[in-house]
């Protein structure tokens, strides 16, 4: 039987994460994975403040949470073949995040076909009602994330990951 | 010009933690992202992570404002909108910001990455910040 989408999801999450040293720098952690749909968190660590007198994360971590968690939704929301690449992110920066808290974002894949997927997003720390930023972003299948998508498929038949 | 607050920028430990410095000319700014691995995004295109070209246009923004104008404190962000127009390659990105309109409360920012060529942009930003200038009869 055909593996299905959410054993797929299950058996990548840890690369999708991982597999990035960007997302491992600044401690970003899947919390949840499904069809179409990614859960990530920030955490709150010193080395990552923006703004050394209140203590509040800088908004670039923000930035990279909601890139991250929209390309891992766009990924699930095109069957988990080939990570897509970004073509447009926007955010709106709602409110400074609270010091000491972790950031989440929940990000949704609205419509994916074809070679384009379309994500929205929302990052807050606890309350996904107030939250402290929202996004909507655009990502699309590239000729280089067809052929990463190959080395993917090299590497898994070698034993390489 | 806002020289002290430029350094608190680029003191902030997330800004310090990737090395961003700028490079000035009176008050034309460009800012540099030197290459290292912990900005790659994806390892196997290789590209820098969207996040990290994100976040590194908004500093050179923030920059920028501060090198045209005095200002009370650090902008902050209201919106930013990325346009992703190549992979960034594992290497050097460069970033320079034009000032589309800077009142007393906002300011409409446009940023430009690039790497080996100028004409040539990586990631485009446009993007719209909170600022305080300082009172002109101070």
């Amino acid at each position: 039987m055909a593996e299905s989408l959410q054993d797929l999801l299950h058996r990548l999450a840890p690369l999708l994460v991982d597999g990035s040293p960007h997302a491992q720098t600044l401690g970003l952690a899947l919390d949840g994975l499904g069809p179409g749909r990614a859960t990530m968190r920030a955490p709150y660590r010193k080395d990552l403040v923006g703004d050394p007198e209140t203590g509040v994360l800088h908004g670039g971590v923000v930035t990279a949470l909601l890139d991250h968690a929209c390309g891992v939704a766009a990924f699930s929301g095109l069957g988990a073949k080939e990570t897509p690449a970004t073509l447009d992110l926007r955010i709106d920066y709602m409110r400074p995040a609270q010091p000491g808290k972790d950031i989440i974002a929940e990000a949704e894949c609205v419509r994916a076909h074809g070679l384009i997927a379309f994500v929205r997003a929302t990052a807050h720390d606890g309350d996904e009602s107030d939250p402290v930023a929202t996004a909507q972003a655009a990502f699309m299948v590239t000729r280089p994330s067809k052929e990463a998508a190959e080395r993917v498929k090299t590497a898994i038949a070698e034993g390489k990951l | 010009m806002s020289d002290d607050l430029i350094r608190t920028l680029l003191e902030v430990p997330y800004v310090s933690k990737f090395g961003v410095r700028f490079e000035r000319r009176g008050d034309e700014l460009t800012g540099v992202l030197p290459y290292a691995e912990h900005l790659v995004g994806n390892p196997l295109v290789p590209a820098l992570h969207g996040g990290a070209v994100g976040a590194f246009m908004e500093v050179v923004a923030s920059g920028a404002l501060l090198a045209a104008q005095p200002l009370m404190r650090l902008p902050k962000p209201i919106d930013v909108a990325v346009d992703y127009l190549r992979p960034a390659r594992p290497q050097d990105v460069y970033a320079r910001a034009v000032i589309g309109r800077s009142g007393s409360r906002v300011a409409n920012v446009r940023v430009e990455a690039w790497q080996n060529r100028r004409d040539a942009p990586v990631a485009t930003l446009h993007g719209h910040f909170l600022i305080k200038p300082v009172p002109a009869d101070s």
